[in-house]
């Protein structure tokens, strides 16, 4: 054997899994969510979806051709984002809201950080909070679902302006026929997307568990001892979808286990206190973002102990 | 059963179907051996022969070169060529090259030592020292010094590795099946050596077959036990051993003597069980031919000092897309650019890879996925101690606990991103360790 042999230091193998698989499964397990989506609040909802996802991918290629870095958009991780951005919209939003959404998304909040890894926020939520802060109407003119496309209220609006007579059911609120962002509506179809996450081993259950577990507990406490609350309150609004989708992102939240947790119980205690005692009558998106700020010392104080160790 | 392990840990394809089921065979007689004296952790051995001597099977040929190290003996009978450095693993060595006389002479020195009753602790020791036995899962310390612990650490408990973690190697489990009376009589050597009445021998369990044997071997001595581990890489690191089926965790920095352990290889106490019972000290080794790039995969016993290209000849040789050749598993395995190198006591694999399989994935980004700290058996952050290790500020990474790392590439392996963890982190921890010794 003459020819010269690669050498590296160890280990020799790796395991499958690259970045683009692990965005591709988030794509994945997204779409039968935003079927229902399209299938609820009709063509609008597939073209803001079409639109979201090529913004964020076109201003993903001319952010990275500024900073001279490698065109890295067949890592998928901004098809994630578009997509992410476009659940978060209510179906009626006008074809320019997820254009601006997508570039203050990826440019402002991915790239001016670092890019892929170094956001401190979720950049679809970032970009929606946004957005809700600039074009209030815009962005809360929610569709009933249906051919009609007539406006509507959410349950979680009904709620803060105390008209609980005319919820939905219980029942329509598992399935997504409900007023809200046109991805966030069918807990059913993000529940089902999310195990296919869990199977995967792209998101661990920590996160989702504890956010949504917290939320359960405290609206049950807060909300009069009355078990239906509980589970009306974690099938309305964003929660499945933030809870599953948005704050796992890896780059936003702790990447120590015990960190995870507190990261989730602290971002259902605050979503549940917006919700009851707050001015917006949905908290996923600012808890989410709030904690997403406190990552940083969330992982230095819960900081794995070391194998072995007690001394130091 | 009920199953032990260790928390963190990953789970790479297994890949020993190539040679699991190939029974050991027995490698042609050498016409040349390249003998190092230096083949384990600590100073070399200093050679005792000179060019032109005669020399026999078993005897010694290099003197230990201190307390931690080990003599070295001829593998094969014929004439001392020469004593000079030759090309080793990962540099070069002083090397005592024997051509084979083919008369297959052994030593006068070989002898059986005795029954195991009437030998002392001590003198079980001696003999482990003197047949130069090393660690022979591969990282090769010398068994006499870990056996030796200073008097206010007491040993009660004594494990072998059976757990075989590191993907493709069989060579353990094929002693297991074929020789388990061997370990188990090593293994009542190193509880006699600290006057224990049980010990235990952990085996993984992808190797029901090994676990049928050396449970129904174990039977002449009810203080042996065979213990079922999960299959985990590194299951077979030892104080993730020792926490698997004792619980308890050696403290950071330490040894396992700490926490009253010993750990052997079973190969280990096979060949302490050879030392004792035939005399023969440590002059050959089973080892593990294997990979895609191997035509004819091989569990083999080799003479230590056969050349590698001489092995993997006898293994079918090379297919034609050899991209990569490893000595040892492919986890804590080092890669060598040329197979023009003798074996010594740590070769247990010699793995090749196709030119695809040995491609260097492009790293991208740290995405934050938190995997590696899963991974991790050690409990540490990978990413950030690579982190801090890629733009050289050793002192964060060793705030970070880098120098706890046990560098068993679970963290490279997981990582979706293919970003070198372990590779700067063992750079780090060098480089601490440099810094150290220079303050003193």
């Amino acid at each position: 054997m003459e020819k010269l042999l690669r050498v590296s230091s160890s280990p020799h193998i790796r395991s499958k899994e690259t970045v683009s698989s692990i965005m591709r499964d988030v794509v994945i397990a997204l779409i039968p969510a935003t079927l229902a989506g399209i299938y609820f609040f009709g063509m609008n909802a597939a073209i803001i979806v079409a639109i979201s996802i090529i913004s964020a991918v076109a201003t993903e290629a001319a952010m990275q051709s500024l900073r001279k870095k490698p065109i890295t958009i067949n890592d998928w991780s901004a098809v994630v984002t578009g997509l992410l951005l476009a659940m978060n919209l209510p179906a009626s939003a006008p074809w320019w809201i997820p254009i601006i959404g997508a570039i203050f998304a990826i440019a402002i909040v991915k790239h001016a950080f670092g890019g892929l890894g170094s956001n401190f926020m979720n950049p679809a939520l970032a970009a929606r909070a946004f957005l809700v802060t600039s074009w209030p109407i815009e962005m809360t003119t929610w569709l009933a679902p249906g051919a009609d496309a007539v406006t509507a209220a959410t349950p979680l609006g009904l709620i803060k302006e105390g008209g609980t007579a005319q919820l939905p059911s219980l029942m329509n609120a598992v399935l997504g026929n409900i007023g809200g962002s046109l991805g966030e509506t069918s807990a059913l179809l993000l529940i089902l997307g999310g195990i296919y996450l869990l199977y995967r081993g792209v998101i661990s259950v920590r996160i989702p568990a504890f956010y949504i577990g917290t939320v359960f507990i405290l609206t049950f406490l807060l909300g009069g001892f009355d078990i239906f609350n509980s589970f009306y309150a974690i099938f309305v609004g964003g929660l499945m979808l933030g809870a599953i989708y948005m704050a796992t992102d890896y780059s936003s939240s702790p990447i120590t286990p015990k960190g995870q947790i507190i990261f989730a119980v602290g971002a259902g205690l605050l979503t549940t206190l917006i919700r009851f005692y707050g001015g917006y009558p949905e908290g996923v998106q600012f808890s989410i973002l709030l904690m997403n700020i406190a990552t940083p010392i969330i992982e230095r104080y819960t900081a794995p102990k070391v194998f072995g160790g007690v001394k130091k | 059963m009920n199953l032990l392990s260790f928390k963190g840990g990953i789970h790479p394809p297994h890949s020993k179907e190539y040679t699991e089921n190939k029974p050991i065979k027995t490698a042609v007689e050498p016409s040349l051996v390249h003998i190092p004296l230096r083949q384990h952790i600590g100073a070399p051995a200093s050679p005792l022969v000179k060019v032109g001597d005669i020399v026999k099977v078993g005897q010694k040929i290099g003197e230990a070169g201190g307390f931690v190290s080990v003599p070295i003996h001829a593998s094969i009978s014929g004439i001392v060529k020469s004593v000079k450095n030759q090309s080793v693993l990962g540099g070069s060595a002083l090397t005592i090259s024997i051509e084979n006389d083919l008369k297959n002479e052994i030593h006068e020195s070989v002898l059986p030592k005795g029954k195991l009753e009437d030998l002392s602790g001590k003198e079980i020791i001696e003999i482990i020292k003197e047949a130069g036995i090393v660690g022979m899962g591969g990282a090769g310390f010398p068994t006499h010094v870990k056996l030796s612990p200073p008097p206010d650490k007491k040993i009660d408990v004594v494990i072998l590795n059976g757990a075989e973690c590191e993907p493709y190697l069989t060579n353990d489990y094929r002693l297991m099946i074929e020789n388990p009376e061997e370990i188990i009589f090593g293994m009542e050597a190193l509880m006699k050596i600290f006057n224990l009445k049980e010990g235990y021998i952990g085996i993984e369990n992808n190797k029901p077959e090994a676990f049928k044997i050396m449970t129904q071997a174990a039977k002449r001595n009810p203080g042996i036990k065979i213990v079922g581990l999960k299959t985990k890489y590194p299951q077979g690191a030892e104080k993730q051993l020792i926490n698997a089926i004792t619980g308890r965790q050696v403290p950071s920095g330490g040894l396992p003597m700490e926490v009253g352990a010993v750990v052997n290889n079973v190969a280990t106490a096979a060949a302490i069980a050879n030392a004792i019972q035939s005399g023969m000290p440590l002059i050959e080794r089973i080892c593990t031919v294997t990979g895609r790039g191997v035509k004819d995969p091989q569990n083999i016993r080799i003479k230590i000092g056969t050349m590698i290209n001489e092995i993997v000849e006898q293994c079918g040789g090379y297919t034609d897309d050899v991209g990569k050749l490893i000595m040892g598993g492919p986890m804590m395995g080092i890669a060598s650019h040329t197979d023009k190198l003798p074996s010594t006591k740590t070769t247990s694999g010699i793995l090749v890879f196709t030119e695809k399989e040995a491609k260097i994935p492009e790293p991208s980004a740290c995405i934050k996925c938190g995997k590696c700290v899963e991974a991790c058996p050690s409990f540490l952050q990978p990413s950030y101690i690579s982190a801090y290790a890629l733009i050289d500020n050793l002192v964060m990474a060793e705030k970070y606990n880098a120098m706890d790392c046990i560098e068993c590439g679970s963290c490279s392996f997981v990582c979706p991103s293919k970003r070198p963890l372990v590779d700067s982190i063992r750079i780090a921890k060098r480089e601490i360790l440099e810094q150290r010794r220079k303050s003193k």
